[in-house]
C-alpha cells in the first residue's frame, strides 16, 4: 500500500518535493507520514508467535495506522527538518529572561555514561550510591550559590519548582496555624507563571504597582502587607533586568508580617557566585538548571527547577531527598510529619542533574562568578551602544543581564516591535523577547548571556543600529514584510487558532482510493 | 575559562565604553553587605579531562542495567533505543533551540511536535494530543484538574492499580482534598471502582496495565463512568504495550495519559521523562500544555505554530489552566525518532517481543518454589508473592548482581499485607538466559 | 431602543427588559483577530460587574463582564463555529448574549454613547 506524497486537505498544494519555495539548503519537507507507510520500518526486531492466553481478550482490534521509515529516510528527514531551526550554536539568541547560553557537549557525553543514563529510578540504593552521591553534590553547589538551608531537587521545570516552593510555604503556614493567609503578592512586573502559581494554590492575587524606575516600591509592599499575606513572590533581578535595590528591606518587611518571601529565581544568571539569595532574606527560590546552568532548551524542555528553601521551609520539603545513612547515603522517599509529600514520581530529572553538575565543576566557584560579571557586562555593553538609537525606559541604573528598550524611538514609523524583531530574523539573529514585560510599552528585552564575544556583541549593535536608522528613515516595508529570508514567511495564527489542525489526517482522496 | 569568550583587555574596552570605572559598579544596585561578602569555599574552575574523570568515578560506583539480569519496571522500562535517535537528538538546531515562538525560524521543532501530536493520537486512539507534559505522573494531575474544569464537579476516585507515586502526585496537587478517594492497593488486580462511581464524580482514573502488571477493563470501566456523567482517565505507564493492546480510545477514554519513556528515552535513574496526554476534540479548550497546529503563511506555505496559547500561563496568568511552562520536548522528539522508525510495523513486532519475552518470564517464575505469580493477564509485567519479605530478598539478590524488580514495599511501606511482593518486568532486552540465572539464585535464596 | 456603554468597552443595546450585549468596534479593532467566544450559560445569574464572557484573540484573553445585573436568556451560538462576526459586525451579528435587566436603574449610570466616544478618543 503507497500512500506517499498524497497531499492533504489543508495543506494547500506544497507537500511534495518539488514544490519548494526553500532555497537549496533550505529544503521544504514533507511530513513523515507523507513519506513513510506501515510497512516501512528502520528497526530490525525478530517476529515472534504470541498467544492471546494471558491477553485478557483486550488485544488490538483497531488500527494503528503508523508510518514508519527507514533508518537513512529518517536520519534525513529529521535532519532537514533541524535546518529549519534556529539554535545557540548557529547564531546569537538574545531572548532576555531565558538565558541562551552555550550548551557544553561535555554536559552530554557525561550524561550519556551508562552509570547514569542506564540505571533505574527503583534499583536498590545500595546500587545507586553514585547517582545519590551525585545529587548531594548538586545540592551542596546550590545550596553554597544560594546559602540557603536546603533543596528540593526534584521539580520538573522553572514553573513546577515554582508550585513546589509555594505548596511549602503553604504547608509551613498551615502547620503553624496560620491557614487564614490567603493572600500572594506579585508585582506587576511579573512573570505569568507567578499569579498562575498563586491561583493553582488557592491564593488571591495582589498586584504590587512598578515604581516609575522599573522596580518595587518597598512602602507598596508595606501597604499590602497584613494578617492575611501568605508571600510575596518577586523576581530578583526582576523582569525588568534591574536589581531590586530594596530588596533585603522588602524582606525584613514581609517576615515582620509573618509572610514568607519567595524568589522567581529566573534570573539567576546576572549574580551566581556574586550575591547569594539567602543573604537577601528570600526564603524559596528555584532555579532554572536548563537557564543558569546550561542544560540545553531541547525546543521546548525537559528543564529542570530545583528549590532552594530556607530553614524555616526545609522541613517542607517534598520527598524524595538524600540523607547520610549508617551504610552509606539513604534516600528518603516517603513524608513524614507536615512534609508536603510527592510532586513527581521517581527522582526528578537525573540526567539535568549530571548537566548542571558537570557546567558547575567545570566552572568553579571562580568562574562562575566570571561568568555572571561577562553577562551583566554584555547587556551594559548592549545597553551601552544603543542608548542613542532606541529609547531606555529605565535608563537611571546599571542594568543587570539583560537590556530593556522600549517603543517609544519607533514612535510615527509604522514599525511595531514585532515588525522590528522578525527583520532581526533577516539578519541572522534570533528575535529578542518582545512585549515582556508587560509595564514597558512594546517591550525589547535584550539578554546576550555570558557566552557572547565582543565581535558577536558588535555585530549585534552595528545590525541593530542599522535597523533603527532604516526604520526611522522610513522604510517600513522591510519591517511589515519580514521576515523574507527565513524558511517561512510569518505564518497565520489566526486560521490556526480558529479551526485548529493539530494532527495530520490521510487525505480524502487516498483513502477513498485505497477502498 | 574555556567558555567566556573576552579576554581581560576586551573586559577593559567594554567597561570603558560602558564608562563603568570597574564590574562592581554595574552591580551598584546591589546591598553592599551582599555583594561579593563571602568566600564560596567552592573548588576552582577545572579542564574537561578532570571534569570528566570526576563524573565517570561517581558513574563507576553504579549499577548500570547493562552490568547483569535486569528485571526492574515499575514505571520506567529498559529498552533498547536505536544510535540514530540519539544522534539525531544531539543535532544543535534541536538541542540548543529555545521553545518555537518564533514560528518561521523554528519550524524544525514544530513540524516534529506535530508529528508527534499525530502518533500519540494514533498510539491511544484518541482525537488529539499535547506537545508533551513533564511525565506520567504529572501528567496524571493534571487530567485530573482537567476532568474537574470539564465537568464541574469535584469527586476524583484514583483505581488501586495506579502506580503509588502517581497517586502521591495527585494527593500533592489536590492537597487535603475531601473529594480524592484513593482505592486501596490491589496486587491480584481486583477492583471495586465501579461502586465508587456516583453523581458527584468529575472522573475515576484507571492504570492498564495496571502497577502490578494486570490488565484493566477499560470499556466497562468507561460505561459505568458516562453512565453518571464522569469521565473516564486512562493511565499507561508502558506505552509499549499499545502496539499489543486495544487503544483506549477505541474503548471509550475520554482522557489518555502515559508515561513516553520507553519510546526513545534512556533510564536516566528517573528523568527526564515525557507525558503523553490525549483526548477527545471537543475537550482540546481545556487540555494543558503547548499544541502545535498547522497553518500557512503569507505565501500560502504550508507551516505550523503553536496554537490555542491563551490557555496558557504566560496570557492568561492567575486564570491559565494550569502553570506549566515547559513541556519535555528533546524527549519527544526521540520518541517521535525512536516511534518513526519502528513504524507500524516494528512498534507491533516490539510489543509482541516484549509479551513474549514477559511469557517466558511468568512461566519460570512460576516453577520456582515458594514463588507465586499472581498475573492471570499481563503486557510485559507482573507481581510474585514470594515466602520472604520482598526488599531484603531484592537486596540480597542485588549482591549476587541481579536486579530482580521492585519490592512494593518501597512505594507502599505502610501496607504489610504486601511486604513480599515483588513487581518484575521484562522487555525486548532479557534475555533467555537473564531469565535462567533470576530463577536459579531466587530458588537458593528462597530455599 | 438605546444603547449604553461600560468604560471595559461592552455595549449593552436595551430592547425593552432586555439587553443585547457584545464589544464596541473599538475593542475589537484593539483586540485583533477573535478566535474563540466562551459564552455563558443560559440562566447564569449575573450581577453588575460579574465576568460573563470570554473573548480570546490570538495573543490575548479577555473577560466580558455584566454591565447591568440579570439573568442570561440567550446566547450568540453562531459564535461558537465563527468568532470573527465580533470583528466583522460587532454591533449586531457579533453580539454575545442576552441579559434579562433586574434592575434598569442601573442602566441610567452607564455612558452614551457621546460620553463613550469621548473616552476612546
Amino acid at each position: 500500500m503507497s500512500m506517499n506524497n498524497q497531499g492533504r486537505p489543508t495543506g494547500t498544494g506544497t507537500s511534495s518535493y518539488a514544490a519548494s519555495s526553500g532555497s537549496a539548503l533550505l529544503p521544504n519537507e514533507p511530513l513523515l507520514f507523507e513519506i513513510g507507510d506501515i510497512e516501512h520500518s528502520g528497526v530490525d526486531l525478530p517476529e515472534v508467535e504470541i498467544s492471546l492466553d494471558r491477553l485478557g481478550g483486550f488485544e488490538r482490534k483497531s488500527a494503528l495506522d503508523l508510518a514508519g521509515l527507514t533508518e537513512p529516510e529518517a536520519m534525513r528527514h529529521y535532519v532537514r527538518l533541524s535546518r529549519l531551526n534556529h539554535s545557540i550554536d548557529s547564531g546569537m539568541y538574545p531572548l532576555g529572561s531565558c538565558t541562551m547560553k552555550h550548551n557544553p557537549r561535555l554536559n552530554e557525553k557525561m550524561a550519556r555514561l551508562p552509570g547514569f543514563s542506564d540505571i533505574h529510578p527503583l534499583q536498590p540504593v545500595s546500587t545507586v550510591q553514585g547517582a545519590l552521591e551525585l545529587m548531594e553534590e548538586l545540592s551542596h553547589w546550590l545550596m553554597t550559590l544560594t546559602n540557603t538551608a536546603a533543596v528540593a531537587l526534584t521539580p520538573k521545570a522553572g514553573a513546577h519548582g515554582e508550585l513546589l516552593g509555594m505548596m511549602a510555604i503553604k504547608a509551613a503556614q498551615e502547620a503553624a496555624g496560620q491557614s487564614h493567609r490567603r493572600i500572594v503578592l506579585v508585582p506587576e512586573s511579573a512573570h505569568g507563571t507567578n499569579p498562575a502559581t498563586a491561583a493553582f494554590l488557592g491564593y488571591l492575587v495582589k498586584p504590587i504597582p512598578a515604581r516609575a524606575d522599573g522596580t518595587v516600591d518597598v512602602q507598596a509592599v508595606k501597604d499590602a502587607l497584613s494578617p492575611d499575606v501568605a508571600a510575596i513572590m518577586l523576581t530578583n533581578p526582576n523582569t525588568c533586568g534591574l536589581f531590586e535595590p530594596q530588596v533585603i528591606e522588602i524582606a525584613e518587611a514581609v517576615h515582620a508580617a509573618g509572610a514568607f518571601f519567595y524568589c522567581d529565581g529566573a534570573n539567576f544568571n546576572a549574580i551566581m557566585g556574586v550575591v547569594r539569595p539567602g543573604d537577601l532574606g528570600i526564603d524559596a527560590m528555584h532555579i532554572n538548571l536548563h537557564k543558569t546552568f546550561s542544560t540545553p532548551h531541547g525546543g521546548g524542555g525537559p528543564g529542570a527547577g530545583p528549590v532552594v528553601l530556607s530553614e524555616a521551609l526545609a522541613p517542607f520539603a517534598p520527598v524524595p531527598f538524600v540523607r547520610k545513612g549508617e551504610n552509606g547515603l539513604e534516600l528518603v522517599e516517603h513524608a513524614e510529619g507536615s512534609a508536603l509529600g510527592r510532586v513527581t514520581a521517581f527522582h526528578g530529572q537525573m540526567g539535568m542533574y549530571v548537566r548542571a553538575l558537570t557546567y558547575m565543576l567545570s566552572h568553579g566557584g571562580d568562574g562562575l562568578a566570571q561568568a555572571a560579571q561577562d553577562a551583566v557586562l554584555n547587556a551594559n555593553y548592549i545597553k551601552a551602544r544603543l542608548a542613542h538609537a532606541f529609547s531606555v525606559p529605565f535608563g537611571d541604573y546599571p542594568t543587570m543581564h539583560e537590556a530593556l528598550f522600549d517603543d517609544s524611538f519607533l514612535q510615527g514609523t509604522g514599525v511595531t516591535t514585532l515588525d522590528f524583531a522578525k527583520a532581526l530574523i533577516d539578519e541572522g539573529f534570533h528575535p529578542m523577547t518582545m512585549y515582556f514585560p508587560l509595564v514597558v510599552h512594546g517591550a525589547m528585552l535584550i539578554e546576550p548571556t555570558e557566552s557572547e564575544s565582543k565581535q558577536t556583541l558588535d555585530r549585534f549593535c552595528d545590525v541593530m543600529e542599522e535597523l533603527a536608522a532604516d526604520a526611522k528613515a522610513g522604510n517600513k516595508e522591510r519591517f511589515t514584510s519580514a521576515p523574507v529570508k527565513a524558511p517561512r514567511r510569518r505564518l497565520d495564527e489566526t486560521r490556526a487558532a480558529r479551526s485548529p489542525v493539530l494532527r495530520w489526517e490521510r487525505p480524502v482522496e487516498a483513502l477513498k482510493a485505497a477502498e | 575559562m574555556r567558555y567566556l569568550p573576552h579576554s581581560e583587555a576586551e573586559r577593559a574596552e567594554m567597561l570603558g565604553i560602558i564608562g563603568a570605572v570597574d564590574i562592581d559598579a554595574l552591580f551598584s544596585a546591589v546591598p553592599s553587605r551582599a555583594l561579593k561578602s563571602f568566600d564560596l569555599g567552592l573548588p576552582a574552575h577545572s579542564p574537561e579531562f578532570m571534569v570528566e574523570a570526576h563524573m565517570k568515578a561517581l558513574a563507576a560506583k553504579n549499577h548500570a542495567g547493562a552490568d547483569g539480569p535486569f528485571f526492574v519496571g515499575a514505571g520506567a522500562y529498559r529498552h533498547h533505543v536505536p544510535a540514530t535517535v540519539d544522534h539525531l537528538i544531539q543535532r544543535s538546531e534541536f538541542l540548543t533551540a529555545y521553545t518555537p515562538y518564533q514560528p518561521e525560524i523554528s519550524q524544525g521543532t514544530l513540524q516534529m511536535l506535530f508529528e508527534f501530536q499525530t502518533q500519540v493520537a494514533k498510539i491511544t486512539g484518541m482525537d488529539v494530543a499535547n506537545a508533551s507534559l513533564y511525565d506520567g505522573s504529572t501528567g496524571t494531575a493534571e487530567a485530573v484538574l482537567m476532568a474537574r474544569r470539564l465537568t464541574k464537579r469535584n469527586k476524583i476516585v484514583l483505581s488501586g492499580g495506579l502506580h503509588p507515586h502517581y497517586r502521591d502526585v495527585v494527593k500533592a496537587y489536590l492537597k487535603d482534598d475531601a473529594d480524592l478517594e484513593c482505592l486501596s492497593a490491589s496486587p491480584e488486580g481486583q477492583g471495586d471502582i465501579l461502586d465508587h462511581i456516583d453523581e458527584q464524580t468529575a472522573a475515576i482514573v484507571v492504570q492498564t496495565p495496571d502497577f502490578y502488571g494486570h490488565l484493566r477493563n477499560i470499556k466497562t470501566a468507561a460505561d459505568a463512568a458516562h453512565a453518571k456523567g464522569a469521565l473516564l482517565i486512562v493511565v499507561i505507564t508502558e506505552v509499549v504495550s499499545l502496539g499489543l493492546l486495544e487503544a483506549p480510545g477505541a474503548l471509550g477514554a475520554d482522557i489518555v495519559v502515559a508515561e513516553g519513556q520507553s519510546i526513545g528515552n534512556a533510564l536516566n535513574f528517573g528523568g527526564p521523562y515525557l507525558g503523553l496526554m490525549a483526548t477527545r476534540k471537543e475537550f482540546i479548550r481545556q487540555m494543558p500544555g503547548r499544541l502545535c497546529g498547522e497553518t500557512v503563511d503569507t505565501e500560502g506555505q504550508r507551516g505550523f505554530v503553536l496554537t490555542l496559547s491563551t490557555r496558557e500561563q504566560h496570557i492568561r496568568r492567575e486564570k491559565a489552566t494550569s502553570n506549566i511552562c515547559t513541556n519535555s520536548g528533546l524527549c519527544a522528539l526521540a520518541f517521535s525518532i525512536h516511534m518513526a522508525l519502528l513504524g507500524e510495523a516494528g512498534f507491533k513486532r516490539l510489543a509482541r517481543l516484549n509479551h513474549a519475552n514477559a511469557c517466558k518470564l511468568a512461566d519460570a517464575l512460576a516453577g520456582v518454589q515458594g514463588v507465586e505469580v499472581l498475573n492471570k493477564s499481563f503486557f510485559n509485567e507482573m507481581t510474585i508473592r514470594t515466602r520472604q519479605p520482598a526488599a531484603e530478598l531484592v537486596e540480597r539478590l542485588a549482591a549476587r548482581g541481579i536486579l530482580a524488580g521492585v519490592p512494593v514495599s518501597r512505594l507502599e511501606p505502610d501496607d504489610a499485607s504486601i511486604a513480599n511482593l515483588i513487581v518484575l518486568a521484562a522487555t525486548e532486552l532479557t534475555t533467555d538466559g537473564d531469565i535462567a540465572t533470576l530463577c536459579a539464585a531466587l530458588a537458593e535464596e528462597l530455599q | 431602543m438605546t444603547t449604553k456603554f461600560t468604560p471595559d468597552h461592552e455595549y449593552i443595546r436595551v430592547e425593552g427588559f432586555t439587553g443585547v450585549v457584545g464589544i464596541t468596534p473599538y475593542a475589537q479593532e484593539a483586540l485583533g483577530d477573535i478566535v474563540f467566544v466562551e459564552l455563558p450559560e443560559i440562566g447564569k445569574v449575573l450581577k453588575k460587574g460579574d465576568e460573563a464572557a470570554v473573548v480570546e484573540s490570538v495573543k490575548a484573553a479577555s473577560e466580558i463582564y455584566a454591565p447591568v445585573s440579570g439573568t442570561v436568556t440567550e446566547v450568540n451560538s453562531a459564535l461558537s463555529g465563527e468568532p470573527g462576526l465580533i470583528n466583522s459586525d460587532p454591533e449586531a451579528g457579533g453580539w454575545i448574549y442576552k441579559i434579562e435587566i433586574a434592575d434598569a436603574g442601573e442602566i441610567e449610570g452607564l455612558l452614551d454613547s457621546d460620553a463613550y466616544a469621548e473616552l476612546t478618543l
